[in-house]
C-alpha cells in the first residue's frame, strides 16, 4: 500500500465493538483489571492509552520504524529522546538549529553534563574533529530552520553507524510523506508534530519513531517515567489531521515553489533559500533522499528596514511564531525561534535581522503573491519617504 | 480575564466559593459561562514591535493560564504551571537541580518519583537518600554538603504516613534547601503547603483536583517570583505542558472538589472505622484513626483526613481474592475519582520498587488501597464485606 492510504485510514475501523471509522477518544485515566495480575493492556493512560496508541503505531509504521511514542510537544519529545543520555556524554548537533532545542540543550542539559558540538552536519571532517570517546548521537535536521540547508542522510548515519553513535533526525518539515530517515539509516526520528503532521496550527505534539527492539523499550521506559505524554483529545486531532498530510504537503510545495521563484525574481529580495530551487546547494541531495520539499523557505531582504512594514502590511499572511499549517505564517526568525540563539551563532549561519522565513499556507498562490506584492511595495514607499 | 484589583477580591473569598469565581469562570469578550478551549497551537501578532501576550502554546496558551491561575489562587501561591501528568509536573521541578546535587525523599513515596530518582536522574548524576520522614532524625542526619532539597509527601502513598510538613520547611530553611510537597491526597481543600513554608507545591491533578478518572494532568505552584521564573524557564524550555482540552476538562473537575471531597471523606472515615474492627482485615492505614501515629501533626497542618483508606488482608492469597470478589469499586490503578478505586500497590502504583524495599515500607503482598468515590458508603461497606467474607 502507498503511504497516501495509509495516511488516509489512520485507526479507520479499528474500533471492534461498534466499528467507528474515526477511532474513539478514550478519555480515560485508570483501566479495570479484568482479575489481579491481568490486564487488558491499558493501566494507566501515562503508561498506555487506546488514542494514543493508534496514533503511535501509525507514526511508525509511517516512519518506518518499531514503535511510536507521543508527546506533549515537540520539545517533550527532545527532552524525552536527551533523558537516554548520561551525565558525560556528547552529542554532535546540527548548527542551523531549532532554538528550542539549543536552549534545551546550553540551558537545562548541560546542568547534567550532557555536551554538545554544533557542525554543518554534511562536513565530515569536522564531525569526525569533534568526535570524543564520549560522543554518543548525532542530532540533524534536514533541511535545518529556518536556512534550509540539507544533510545527506544515508552518509552521515553510515557514518555514525561506523563510529557506534546514535543517529536522531529531526523530520518536522518534511514529514514521513516526503522523507523517511529510518530508512536511510536513522535510528530515532522526532517531529514537532505542531508542523505539518497536525497541519492546522491547533495541536500542539511532538513524536518520536525508533528503530530496533532495544532502543524502543528504553523509550518507552523514558515515555512513562518522565510522563511527559499526549493526551487522547489532541492524539484524536492529530490523527486527524494527518489523514490529510499527503493532500496538504503537495499543495503546501506547490505554493512555495511559485512564490519561491517569485520572490527570486523580486528587486527587494537578494536571495531565496528553497531547496527546490535549481541553485540552492543541497538540491541535488534533497532529490536523492526525498520525494519533495516543504513547504517553508526563508528569504533575505536587501534592506533591514523592510522587514517591519512588510511585517505590518501583510494581510493575507499572519505573522506568528510556528510552521506548517494550513494557513500561512510569516516570522522573524532573529527575533521569534531563534532569540535563545547567541548572536554570534546566528550571524555564522545567517539568522540575521534581513532574513525572514514564510510557512507557505495551501491558500490560492496567487493570493498570497498578491499578499506580499502589496506589503513589499507599501515597504518600499515607507523607506523611500523616510 | 479579570483586574488585579479583582483578583486580590477573589483571594479573599472562601475555599468554596473561589472554587467557583476564581476569576476566569467568565469569557470576558462573549460572557460565555465557561472558559473557552482555545486550540490553538500559535497565535497572530499584529505588531512587531510589542510582542503579544500569548505566541506560542508550549510557551503559554489562554485555556491553561486560567488553570494555572486558578491552582495557584487555590494554593495560595503566586504562579501556576500545568504539565501532562503528575509525573511531567515532578520531573520538570526535579530539573530545578542540577548534576551533584543531593536531594532527601520520603521512602514511601509514589512508585513513579522512586523510578524516575533511582533510574533516570541517577543518570544525570543526581543523588536521592529516602528517609522515613515521620522521624525526623533521619531527615536531619540525611544532610550532605551538596544537598539541595527536600521532597515530601504527606499523608504519603499508600501507607498514610504523616510527615510534619513546618518542621521539615523551618529546618530546611536554616540549611538553604528547597522544598517540595507533593498534595495530591489532600488538596488545598485540605492541605495548603505554602501556609507551612513549603516552596513548590505540586499535584497529580488526574486524581482528586479532576476527579473523574479522565483527565491525566500536573500541576505545580510556586509563591517566590524568582522560583516561578526558573519553574517556568523548564515548563517551557522541557515542553511537557498541558493540552487546553485537558486544561479545560481538569477546570470543569475543580469547581466540584469540595463537595466530593466533603462526600468522600465522610465515607472514607466509615470505611476505616468500619475495617478496623473487620475480622479479616490485620491493619487499617487511615490518618483519621485514634490510633495513627500521625494523628496529632496531621490534624495541626490540615483540615480533614482525605478519602483514601489503605488495609493489610494479611497475605498476597487474600488479597487476590479479594480483588476478584469486589463488585463495585473499579479495580485499576489511579485513586481520587468520583467512582471508588481499588488498587494493589504490589502490584500497580509500587511495582517499580524491589520487593525487599517495598517491605521496608510495609508495602505487603496482603495490602490494599481504598480511594472512596461518590457511591453509598452503604452500598461500597456491604460489597467488601462480601468480598472479604467471600
Amino acid at each position: 500500500m502507498k503511504i497516501e492510504s495509509h495516511l488516509a485510514q489512520i485507526g479507520s475501523v479499528k474500533e471492534p465493538v461498534t466499528g467507528a471509522v474515526s477511532f474513539p477518544v478514550y478519555q480515560a485515566t485508570a483501566f479495570r483489571h479484568p482479575k489481579l495480575g491481568q490486564s487488558t493492556g491499558f493501566d494507566y493512560a501515562r503508561t498506555k492509552s487506546p488514542t494514543r496508541t493508534v496514533l503511535e503505531e501509525a507514526a511508525a509504521q509511517l516512519e518506518s520504524g518499531d514503535a511510536g511514542f507521543a508527546c506533549s510537544s515537540g520539545m517533550a519529545a527532545l527532552t524525552t529522546i536527551f533523558a537516554l543520555f548520561s551525565q558525560g556524554d556528547h552529542l554532535i548537533v546540527s548548527l542551523d538549529l531549532y532554538g528550542g532545542t539549543y536552549r534545551l540543550l546550553e540551558r537545562i542539559m548541560s546542568r547534567y553534563g550532557v555536551t554538545a558540538s554544533y557542525v554543518d552536519t554534511n562536513d565530515l571532517d569536522g564531525m569526525t574533529e569533534l568526535l570524543q570517546s564520549n560522543t554518543k548521537a548525532v542530532l540533524i535536521e534536514t533541511p535545518t530552520n529556518p536556512l534550509m540547508m540539507i544533510t545527506d542522510l544515508e552518509r552521515v548515519s553510515a557514518w555514525a553507524k561506523s563510529k557506534g553513535l546514535l543517529t536522531i533526525v529531526d523530520n518536522t518539515l518534511l514529514t514521513p510523506f516526503f522523507q523517511r530517515p529510518i530508512e536511510l539509516g536513522a535510528d530515532i526520528v522526532v517531529h514537532s508534530a505542531t508542523k505539518y503532521l497536525g497541519g492546522h496550527n491547533d495541536v500542539l505534539a511532538g513524536l518520536i519513531v525508533t528503530k530496533g527492539k532495544e532502543l524502543s523499550e528504553q523509550m518507552a521506559f523514558l515515555h512513562n517515567s518522565l510522563g511527559a505524554v499526549l493526551g487522547p483529545q489532541d492524539s484524536w486531532l492529530l490523527m486527524r489531521g494527518m489523514k490529510t498530510l499527503a493532500l496538504r504537503m503537495e499543495r503546501h510545495q506547490l505554493n512555495a515553489t511559485a512564490i519561491a521563484n517569485y520572490l527570486l525574481e523580486h528587486e527587494a529580495i537578494e536571495d531565496v533559500y528553497y531547496p527546490a530551487l535549481p541553485h540552492h546547494p543541497g538540491h541535488d541531495v534533497q532529490n536523492k533522499q526525498s520525494s519533495g520539499n516543504t513547504g517553508i523557505f526563508s528569504f533575505r531582504l536587501k534592506d533591514a528596514r523592510y522587514v517591519e512594514p512588510i511585517l505590518r502590511h501583510i494581510k493575507l499572511i499572519a505573522f506568528a511564531e510556528s510552521l506548517g499549517g494550513v494557513e500561512s505564517l510569516m516570522t522573524y526568525p532573529a527575533v521569534q525561534t531563534h532569540a535563545d540563539i547567541p548572536v554570534e551563532i546566528r550571524q555564522k549561519i545567517g539568522v540575521d535581522d534581513r532574513l525572514l522565513r514564510f510557512s507557505v499556507g495551501i491558500e490560492h498562490a496567487d493570493d498570497l503573491i498578491a499578499d506580499l506584492e502589496q506589503a513589499l511595495a507599501a515597504a518600499k514607499r515607507e523607506v523611500q519617504e523616510a | 480575564m479579570s483586574d488585579r484589583h479583582n483578583l486580590e477580591k477573589i483571594a479573599e473569598r472562601s475555599f468554596a466559593t473561589k472554587l467557583l469565581h476564581f476569576g476566569a469562570e467568565i469569557d470576558e469578550q462573549t460572557g460565555a459561562s465557561s472558559t473557552p478551549i482555545f486550540q490553538a497551537s500559535t497565535f497572530h501578532q499584529a505588531d512587531i514591535m510589542e510582542p503579544p501576550h500569548h505566541d506560542y502554546s508550549r510557551s503559554g496558551n489562554p485555556t491553561r493560564e486560567a488553570l494555572e491561575n486558578y491552582i495557584a489562587l487555590l494554593e495560595g501561591g503566586t504562579r501556576g504551571f500545568a504539565f501532562a501528568s503528575g509525573m511531567a509536573a515532578i520531573s520538570t521541578a526535579f530539573m530545578l537541580l542540577s548534576a551533584g546535587d543531593h536531594v532527601i525523599v520520603t521512602e514511601d513515596v509514589y512508585g513513579g518519583t522512586y523510578r524516575l530518582l533511582t533510574a533516570v536522574l541517577t543518570r544525570f548524576n543526581i543523588e536521592t537518600t529516602f528517609v522515613d520522614m515521620t522521624d525526623f532524625e533521619q531527615v536531619t542526619n540525611a544532610l550532605k554538603p551538596n544537598t539541595k532539597a527536600v521532597f515530601m509527601e504527606t499523608p504519603s502513598n499508600p501507607t498514610l504516613k504523616i510527615t510534619d510538613i513546618g518542621r521539615v520547611t523551618g529546618w530546611a530553611k536554616e540549611n538553604g534547601l528547597l522544598t517540595m510537597l507533593d498534595n495530591t491526597f489532600m488538596t488545598p481543600y485540605h492541605q495548603r503547603p505554602f501556609e507551612l513554608g513549603v516552596d513548590i507545591v505540586l499535584h497529580s491533578a488526574t486524581k482528586f483536583l479532576s476527579g473523574h478518572s479522565d483527565v491525566l494532568a500536573g500541576l505545580a505552584v510556586t509563591n517566590d517570583e524568582a522560583l516561578g521564573r526558573r519553574l517556568y524557564q523548564l515548563q517551557n524550555g522541557l515542553g511537557a505542558v498541558l493540552s487546553a482540552h485537558e486544561s479545560w476538562l481538569l477546570m470543569r473537575g475543580m469547581k466540584t472538589l469540595q463537595a466530593r471531597m466533603e462526600h468522600s471523606e465522610r465515607s472514607a472515615r466509615r470505611l476505616a472505622a468500619w475495617l478496623n474492627d473487620h475480622p479479616e482485615v490485620t491493619r487499617v492505614y487511615y490518618p483519621g484513626l485514634e490510633d495513627h501515629p500521625g494523628r496529632d501533626i496531621h490534624e495541626k497542618q490540615s483540615k480533614g483526613y482525605g478519602a483514601v483508606v489503605s488495609f493489610d488482608v494479611g497475605s498476597g492469597e487474600r488479597a487476590a481474592s479479594l480483588l476478584s470478589r469486589v463488585q463495585l469499586p473499579l479495580v485499576a490503578v489511579s485513586l481520587g475519582a468520583v467512582e471508588s478505586i481499588l488498587s494493589y500497590p504490589a502490584k500497580m502504583s509500587h511495582a517499580a520498587m524491589p520487593r525487599e524495599v517495598r517491605y521496608e515500607r510495609g508495602i505487603t503482598d496482603g495490602l490494599v488501597r481504598y480511594s472512596v468515590g461518590l457511591e453509598d458508603i452503604e452500598d461500597l461497606i456491604a460489597d467488601l464485606d462480601a468480598a472479604l467474607r467471600g
